[in-house]
C-alpha cells in the first residue's frame, strides 16, 4: 500500500472530536470522585497562615487540605521545577497564586464557595518583582550547552563596514491551552492512578513516583486527550500532586481542574527575554560577527532556562559568533517550555535584526539572507539537510515578494499603509528512544500501542499511517492506542520529538510484525497482499492466533556527524491604520523544509497554527504584573489576549519535499514548533515597512506605533 | 448554612465570591449573569440555596436532576449529565468553548445558570450527529481538518451550526468574524473558517 504515508487523510480520532465522544482528563467518570479546589495565594513573597475553620464547616466540604496536614511529599532532585512541586509543605509564599490550600468537597460548586472562604494571613516578605531589579547570573547549568564563542566578535563588529546592534524583549506570555489543565487522581493501596492532562505519560510517571516516594511501576498516568500543551503541560505541576496527596488524605478519587485564572500561577509560562543582537557585515551584506546575549526570568527557587541564541548558531554563517545567555531570578512561578522555546523568541531577536542589517546595507531581505546561507553550523557539522534556500525562494514566489517596494511607507491601499515582511525559521530535530507494539490479530487487522500522547498534532493518525504502510493494511484495519504509561515508552510530545522518537519506533514494531508474518508465509511476500483478509488467512493456516512486533527504537549516530534542523520561511503582509495604530495581518505565506512529511493535512494544520501563534506574539500576548506587588494583573482571556478568527487571515503553507536518510528511520524532522519561529519578526517587520517604525518590543501595540 | 437566613444578596455575593477571589472584578461577565439570573429568578418562588429539582431537555430527552440552583448549564451538563462533549475553557463567558443551542440559539453555558433553562430545547454536540450520520457541519469539520486538539472543536461546530441560520455568514470576512466568540488556541481557523464556508455553501 504505497503512497499511504504522506497522503492527507482525515484524522483517525477526528470523528471522536467532532461528536463530543473524546474523553478529556477532566471527563473521566470515577465512582465516589470528589471535587478539590485550590486556594492560591494572593501575594508574591511571604509566609502564609491558613484559617479554613469556616470553610471546613461549609456544607459537603470533605477536607480542607493545608500545610498542616497535606501529605509529605519530595520532589527530590534540582530539575527545573522540581522545587515547584513541594506544595503544601510548608508555608512560604514564592510567587503570586502559589497553592496555599486545597478544599475538597462532594460537588464542585460547594468546594468552589468553601475555597473562597479560607482565609490566609499574610507576614510579607521582600519580593523581587521587577526584571530590571533582578541582579543576572550565569547559570551553572543548562547555559553552557548554548553558549558559544567563535572567532572575536566584539573586535569584529568594531571592525565592520556595516553594523546594527539593538535590544529586543519579548515579555512573559503564557500558554492558555483552551482545555485547564485537568487531573483525576486515585489510590488503591500504594497503586497511585493519575488521569492527567499532560504532554508525556511516563515523565508524569516517574515524576509523581519520585514525588511520592513509590515506585515506578506504582503508577499509572493516563492521558488519552489533551484540550493544547504547547509545552505548557510538559511537566508535572503542583496541582497534579495536590490531586493524588488529597485523594490519599480523603481516601476517595479526587479531580481538580484549574480555573482559567488559576493557568496564570502554577503552571509555566514563557518567560521574558531581553536580548541584544549586534551584526556586523561588509557592504556586500556577508555577515563577519553575530552577537546574542540574552537575559531571562527564572524563579527564586527554580531554573529554567531556554537556549535563546542557540538559532544564531544555525541560520547564517559568519567567523564570528558570540551566544550567552543569563538568568535573573524573579518571585515568579517556574518558567516552562513554551511553542519553541528558545527559538520563538531568538528569532524575533536575531531576525528583524537581519531586517535592519537589509536596510543599513541596501541589499533585499531575501537576498541578504540568501548570502549568508551556510552549509555548516557554526560548530562546522555539515547539515543533514537544509531547505532554507528553497523556503525563500518558494516562499517569495507564492507571496510575491517581488511586487514590494522596499521604500519604508511606500505602499498603500487607500488610507491605509501596507508592509511587507520576511524572516527565516529553523528549528532542531530532536528524537529520543521509544518503543511501541504493533500486534496483528486472529483477523488481519492491528492494533498500534505507544504511550506518546497526541496533543493535536495528529499522532494518532500518523502513527496509525506508518504502521498500516509496513503492514499493508489500509488505515480501517489498524487501530491505535496512545497516552498510557503502561503501553511502550514514548517520550514527551514536546521539542518536535514525538514523531521522530515514537513514530520510528512504531515503523520498526511493524516491520518486526511483518518479518514474523513473512516467516509464516515461508518468504512469500505475496501472501500479505490483500489487506487483513490475506494476513487472517495466513495466520489461520500457520495456525497462530496473534503476532507481536516490537521495537526499541534508539538515536544513531547520525547526530554526532550532521547537524540536524528543519528550516523555514516566513512572509506576512500587514494592513497599518496611520491614524490608529492599529496592524492587521493579512495574507501569511510560510514555506517549511522538514524532512517527510507524514500526512500533509495535518502538517498543513501544525504550520497554519504556528503562524497564528506567530501573530498572537507579534501583535497581542502580554502577561502584565503589577510591578509593586509581583501579582498578575491579566489573568484572564479578556485581558490575556490571544488571536481569534477575525485576527487571522489566509495562511498558505508550503510543504518543501525533503528526503533525508540521517535524522531517523522515517525521514521526519518535527513540524510542530517551527511555525512560530521567525513568524513574529516576518510581522514586525512588515509593520517596519508599513510604518518606518522598528518596534523591538512585543507586542506591537497601537500606543507603541502612535508614540 | 442556615437556609432560612440567606437573602438573595447574601446568595448573589457568596455564590460571586469565588469569580472575584479569582481575579476578575465586579462587573465580570459571570457575576452579571448570577445578577441577571437572580432577577429572573426573583418573580418564581425562591429557590435553593439548596438542591432543587431542575428539569432540563437536551437533546430531546427530559433529564430530572436535584441540583443547586448556583449550578450553571455547562456543569449540569459535564458533571451530572456526564454529556461531557461541551466543554469548559474559561467559566468566564471568554472562550465559547461550552457553545450550545438553547432553543436553537447560540449561548454560552458557563454563562447559563441550569435553572434559567428549564423548559427550553437545549442541543449539545451530542445532539447534532443523526445516529452514525454526522451532521454536515461536523463532516465539514473533519473533512477540512477545521480542529487540532479538538478541545474548543464542539463549541465552533454549535456556533457555525447557529450562525448558518443566522444568516450572517455571508463571506469569508463575515464568517471570521462571526465565529470570533469562539477561541481556538490550536489556531485552527483558516480550515474552521473553510469548514464553515463549504456547508453554507460558498466557494472558498
Ligand atoms: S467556558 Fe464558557 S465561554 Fe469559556
Ligand atoms: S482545536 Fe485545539 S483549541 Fe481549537
Amino acid at each position: 500500500m504505497s503512497g499511504l504515508v504522506g497522503a492527507p487523510v482525515d484524522r483517525v480520532d477526528g470523528r471522536l472530536k467532532v461528536t463530543g465522544a473524546a474523553k478529556y482528563s477532566a471527563e473521566i467518570a470515577l465512582p465516589g470522585l470528589v471535587y478539590g479546589v485550590m486556594v492560591l495565594s494572593t501575594t508574591a513573597s511571604g509566609t502564609s497562615q491558613v484559617d479554613a475553620d469556616a470553610a471546613r464547616r461549609a456544607p459537603g466540604v470533605i477536607a480542607v487540605m493545608t500545610p498542616q496536614n497535606a501529605p509529605r511529599v519530595d520532589s527530590g532532585g534540582n530539575g527545573a521545577g522540581d522545587r515547584t512541586l513541594m506544595v503544601l509543605q510548608d508555608e512560604v509564599v514564592r510567587y503570586d497564586r502559589q497553592p496555599v490550600a486545597v478544599v475538597v468537597a462532594d460537588t464542585f460548586e460547594r468546594a468552589t464557595d468553601a475555597a473562597a472562604m479560607v482565609r490566609v494571613r499574610y507576614a510579607a516578605a521582600p519580593a523581587v518583582t521587577r526584571f530590571d531589579a533582578a541582579a543576572e547570573y550565569k547559570p551553572a547549568s543548562g547555559g553552557r550547552d548554548v553558549d558559544k564563542h567563535k572567532g572575536d566578535a566584539a573586535a569584529a563588529l568594531a571592525q565592520a563596514a556595516v553594523k546594527v546592534d539593538g535590544t529586543y524583549i519579548v515579555p512573559v506570555e503564557h500558554h492558555n491551552p483552551m482545555e485547564p489543565h485537568a487531573t483525576v487522581a486515585q489510590w488503591d493501596g500504594d497503586q497511585l492512578t493519575v488521569y492527567e492532562s499532560t504532554q508525556g505519560v511516563i515523565n508524569a510517571r516517574r515524576t509523581l513516583a519520585q514525588t511520592f516516594g513509590i515506585p515506578t511501576a506504582s503508577v499509572r498516568v493516563v492521558s488519552k486527550f489533551i484540550g493544547g500543551g504547547f509545552g505548557g503541560k510538559g511537566s508535572v505541576w503542583p496541582h497534579a500532586v495536590l490531586a493524588a496527596m488529597a485523594a490519599k488524605l480523603v481516601n476517595r478519587p479526587v479531580k481538580i481542574v484549574l480555573s482559567r485564572p488559576q493557568m496564570f500561577g502554577s503552571v509555566g509560562f514563557r518567560p521574558q527575554t531581553v536580548q541584544r543582537v549586534a551584526l556586523g557585515a561588509g557592504s556586500d551584506g556577508r555577515l563577519s560577527a553575530i552577537i546574542h546575549e540574552t537575559s531571562a526570568q527564572t524563579s527564586v527557587f527554580d531554573e529554567f532556562m531556554a537556549g535563546t541564541g542557540a538559532i544564531s548558531a544555525v541560520l547564517y554563517g559568519t567567523p564570528n559568533l558570540t551566544i550567552t545567555h543569563r538568568l535573573r531570578r524573579l518571585n515568579t512561578s517556574t518558567p516552562t517550555f513554551m511553542r519553541a522555546p528558545g527559538e520563538a523568541c531568538g528569532s524575533f531577536a536575531l531576525e528583524s535584526a537581519m531586517d535592519e542589517l537589509a536596510y543599513a546595507t541596501g541589499i533585499d531581505p531575501v537576498e541578504l539572507r540568501l548570502r549568508n546561507d551556510t552549509q555548516v553550523d557554526a560548530d562546522g557539522k555539515p547539515f543533514s539537510s537544509r531547505a532554507l534556500r528553497e523556503a525563500l525562494r518558494q516562499g517569495a514566489e507564492r507571496f510575491g515578494w517581488s511586487r514590494r517596494d522596499p521604500r519604508p511607507r511606500s505602499m498603500r491601499d487607500g488610507r491605509l499603509l501596507v508592509g511587507m515582511g520576511v524572516a527565516a525559521a529553523s528549528y532542531p530535530t530532536h528524537r529520543s528512544a521509544a518503543s511501541a507494539l504493533v500486534r496483528v490479530n486472529a483477523d488481519g487487522t492491528a492494533l498500534v500501542q505507544s504511550s506518546g500522547v497526541d496533543i493535536g498534532t495528529g499522532a494518532y493518525t500518523v502513527f496509525t499511517q506508518i504502521a498500516a504502510e509496513q503492514l499493508g493494511l489500509p488505515v480501517e484495519q489498524v487501530r491505535i492506542e496512545l497516552g498510557d504509561s503502561a503501553f511502550p515508552a514514548a517520550p514527551n510530545a514536546g521539542g518536535s520529538q514525538l514523531t521522530a522518537s515514537a513514530g520510528s519506533a512504531i515503523k520498526l514494531a511493524a516491520l518486526d510484525a511483518r518479518a514474523k508474518l513473512l516467516a509464516l508465509a515461508r518468504g512469500d511476500a505475496s501472501a500479505l497482499i490483500g489487506g487483513a483478509a490475506a494476513i487472517a488467512a495466513l495466520m489461520r493456516t500457520g495456525g497462530v492466533e496473534t503476532i507481536e512486533g516490537r521495537s526499541d527504537a534508539k538515536p544513531g549516530d547520525d547526530a554526532q556527524k550532521y547537524a540536524m534542523h528543519s528550516f523555514g520561511a516566513q512572509f506576512a503582509e500587514v494592513r497599518v491604520d496611520p491614524d490608529l495604530g492599529t496592524v492587521r495581518v493579512v495574507r501569511f505565506v510560510n514555506a517549511f523544509g522538514a524532512g517527510r512529511i507524514l500526512n500533509e493535512k495535518t502538517a498543513r494544520s501544525q504550520y497554519i497554527g504556528g503562524a497564528v501563534w506567530g501573530i498572537g506574539m507579534a501583535l497581542l500576548e502580554h502577561t502584565r504584573y503589577d510591578e509593586r506587588s509581583g501579582r498578575i494583573m491579566t489573568a484572564n482571556l479578556a485581558e490575556y489576549l490571544v488571536p481569534v478568527n477575525a485576527d487571522v487571515p489566509a495562511i498558505e503553507p508550503i510543504i518543501i519535499p525533503e528526503d533525508d536518510p540521517h535524522v531517523n528511520e522515517i525521514g521526519v524532522k518535527g513540524i510542530g514548533e517551527i511555525g512560530i519561529v521567525g513568524a513574529a519578526a516576518a510581522i514586525a517587520n512588515a509593520v517596519y515597512h508599513a510604518t518606518g517604525k522598528r518596534v523591538r518590543d512585543l507586542p506591537i501595540t497601537p500606543e507603541k506605533l502612535l508614540a | 448554612m442556615d437556609v432560612g437566613k440567606v437573602t438573595r444578596r447574601r446568595f448573589l455575593v457568596r455564590a460571586a465570591l469565588p469569580t472575584i477571589a479569582a481575579g476578575v472584578g465586579i462587573g465580570s461577565p459571570r457575576l452579571c449573569a448570577l445578577a441577571q439570573a437572580a432577577a429572573s429568578v426573583s418573580v418564581l418562588p425562591a429557590s435553593g440555596p439548596g438542591p432543587m429539582p431542575v428539569t432540563l431537555n437536551v437533546n430531546g430527552r427530559a433529564h430530572e436532576l436535584r441540583i443547586e440552583p448556583r449550578v450553571t448549564l455547562l456543569d449540569a451538563l459535564r458533571e451530572r449529565l456526564a454529556l461531557t462533549g461541551t466543554k469548559k475553557g474559561c467559566d468566564q463567558g471568554t472562550c465559547g468553548a461550552c457553545t450550545v443551542l438553547v432553543d436553537g440559539r447560540r449561548v454560552n453555558a458557563c454563562l447559563t445558570l441550569a435553572v434559567m433553562v428549564q423548559r427550553k430545547a437545549i442541543t449539545t454536540i451530542e445532539g447534532l450527529a443523526d445516529g452514525d450520520q454526522l451532521h454536515p457541519m461536523q463532516a465539514a469539520f473533519l473533512a477540512h481538518d477545521g480542529f487540532q486538539c479538538g478541545y474548543c472543536t464542539p463549541g465552533q461546530i454549535l456556533s457555525a451550526v447557529a450562525l448558518l441560520a443566522e444568516k450572517r455568514a455571508t463571506d469569508e470576512a463575515s464568517v471570521r468574524e462571526w465565529m470570533s466568540g469562539n477561541i481556538c488556541r490550536c489556531g485552527a481557523y483558516p480550515n474552521i473558517v473553510a469548514a464553515v464556508r463549504s456547508v453554507a455553501g460558498q466557494p472558498s
